[in-house]
């Protein structure tokens, strides 16, 4: 394995730092919405958007490029925090998540976000918008991939798995799935609620190429998309071992962050655990 | 009156055929129904721009959406029922709220279904379509409306909601006819009550005028080929002239057209209605000629809706 260049990393990790502040500040600013599974994802998110896609906020118009769909569209913060970096709209304007008259909804919106691709929030849709989107691509002969990022406890809805037979029925290799599979949802863990496991297998028997990572170590992410971006004939699914919360240490693997802001103390302490100031 | 009959869908497989020749960027999907919604015909033609989704009707609906995020122009067929119930969330976030550029077109609405029955017969699905924001809802009134319809979304990017029955209906418009979607169609001038069809409802709606005739009557006919955006202009002038409003609709009384039309007028010219529609009730297998004469939809309603409204002018 010579690429990903593991000078690359570092610069990587601390990106994601970056935008798990930028999470936590503007969750702490709305007064709601999910910290858990924008941090899971955060490394995920990080290396898509500065390593992994080309894109580029002047080409957003344009279909040559490749695209990011938010199936799991609670974790719009890390989306967001992304977007802001990447130079889509500034930064400064994260602060206004969640406001009356705010570009940044609560959930990803299309037609009122620069670079957001997709309106998403219903959970379980993300996959057949990157079918379609990635149907366009190859209709137009354009090599571009589609990636897709959904939740785990997502996996329960019947949409997915429609649209897990679609992909591999068109052999949408320009597809690439990515499951956050941090164990939690909601209500408990994903398998009291709703067990999935063995999950790879179920995606293997629907035809896909399967590849596990840990979502959160920033080398093993990179060389895992570069993988995924080689295979040819099937789509492809990682599923991603993540840690709902990490980088906070009370948010870590507890479900009750799921979709609650940090209060002031809880604030201070998490930006002084990711390197920030409150 | 004798009328040729035809069906709305051969019409539409006969537009897509049409409209994939000039546009690239035509794409269709189905359910696994392509036969009878007839998309079949496009898929024959142009087979890699054609997508049978199986018997998945929320995933064609999602992955209609991403194709229009593609730079697509999206058809996406299937029956009525399933297309606006089944598959209700997935048109509304992923392609309303987003306003992209599907067409949903659907088949076999209504009672008319005939024999598959009530699980089949959808008599809300206007009702649906038409409280989603961004959507555009036509139901025209017959196989070359359907097709000037369908040839008229081509062109307006954005979600619609296109109606179309099973049977054959009568022709009572010309392919020559220019539809301009947003605007109702006078067929027949009359003072003396305005007689508003949706749908297969018009030709009923025509022979009840005729009826109307005879007993002397004056009835004005509009086709109310666009629900949303509704053509408030025509239907205040009609109230205006007339006095009096029937409406005719293949679909459930409540939040129905004549509903829409009943508020629109209330808000602008409040004249006596009556409403000739399915009386919140669930169909049944029937031939569908029977099961519109069972559930009240024929010219002998209208005409009767008519004598009744008309004693309210007074």
């Amino acid at each position: 394995m010579n690429f990903p260049d593991q000078k690359a990393v570092p610069a990587l990790e601390a990106q994601a730092n970056l935008l798990r502040r930028h999470v936590i500040r503007m969750i702490h600013a709305a007064g709601s919405g999910h910290p858990g599974g924008s941090l899971s994802s955060a490394d995920i998110v990080t290396a898509l958007f500065f390593a992994v896609m080309d894109h580029s906020p002047d080409r957003f118009k344009s279909v040559d490029r490749d695209h990011f769909i938010l199936s799991k569209g609670h974790a719009a913060p890390i989306y967001y925090a992304a977007l802001a970096e990447s130079g889509y709209f500034p930064t400064e304007e994260l602060m206004t998540l969640r406001k009356l008259h705010s570009r940044l909804q609560g959930h990803p919106s299309r037609v009122k976000t620069p670079g957001v691709e997709m309106s998403t929030g219903s959970l379980g849709q993300g996959l057949s918008v990157a079918n379609g989107l990635a149907l366009a691509l190859r209709l137009q002969g354009l090599d571009r991939k589609v990636f897709c990022l959904c939740g785990d406890g997502e996996m329960a809805e019947g949409q997915v798995w429609e649209a897990a037979m679609f992909a591999a029925h068109n052999h949408l290799d320009n597809v690439i799935c990515i499951v956050d599979r941090n164990g939690l949802q909601i209500d408990g863990r994903t398998e009291d609620v709703m067990a999935l496991e063995p999950l790879g297998d179920k995606w293997k028997a629907f035809g896909w190429n399967v590849l596990h990572m840990d979502g959160n170590d920033m080398w093993q992410v990179l060389d895992t998309f570069e993988e995924a971006k080689k295979h040819r004939g099937t789509p492809t699914v990682i599923i991603a071992k993540t840690v709902k919360g990490k980088g906070v240490s009370f948010m870590e693997n507890n479900v009750g962050f799921h979709g609650k802001a940090p209060n002031e103390k809880e604030y201070e302490q998490a930006m002084r655990e990711l390197g920030g100031s409150a | 009156m004798s009328w040729a009959m035809e069906s709305q869908r051969k019409n539409y497989g006969k537009a897509l055929v049409d409209l994939g020749k000039v546009r690239e960027d035509v794409v269709v999907l189905d359910a696994d129904l392509s036969g009878s919604t007839r998309t079949v015909e496009f898929a024959k033609a142009y087979p890699k721009r054609f997508f049978n989704c199986g018997i998945a009707e929320q995933n064609m609906m999602g992955t209609a959406a991403g194709l229009a995020v593609g730079g697509m122009t999206v058809f996406a067929s299937t029956f009525a029922v399933f297309a606006t119930g089944r598959a209700y969330d997935q048109v509304r976030q992923s392609i309303a709220y987003p306003n992209l550029n599907v067409k949903i077109v659907a088949s076999h609405a209504g009672i008319t279904v005939g024999g598959d029955g009530a699980s089949h017969q959808t008599m809300e699905d206007i009702a649906l379509m038409n409280a989603i924001p961004n959507m555009t809802v036509l139901v025209p009134a017959d196989g070359p409306e359907t097709y000037n319809a369908v040839m008229a979304l081509a062109e307006r990017p954005g979600p619609a909601y296109l109606r179309m029955g099973r049977s054959d209906i009568p022709i009572i418009t010309s392919k020559e006819d220019k539809f301009h979607i947003g605007k109702a169609t006078t067929m027949h001038d009359g003072t003396d009550v305005a007689l508003v069809g949706t749908g297969q409802m018009v030709a009923p709606c025509l022979l009840a005028a005729e009826s109307l005739k005879a007993k002397g009557i004056s009835a004005r006919v509009i086709n109310l080929s666009t629900i949303k955006p509704l053509d408030v202009h025509t239907l205040v002038k009609a109230a205006q002239d007339c006095g009096a409003v029937v409406t005719a609709e293949e679909h459930n009384i409540v939040s129905g057209v004549g509903t829409l039309v009943a508020a629109a007028l209330a808000e602008a010219y409040p004249v006596p209605m009556e409403r000739v529609a399915m009386q919140d009730v669930f169909g049944q297998s029937g031939d569908s000629d029977e099961l519109m004469r069972e559930y009240g939809l024929s010219d002998k309603e209208v005409v009767a809706a008519a004598i009744k409204v008309m004693e309210r002018k007074k």
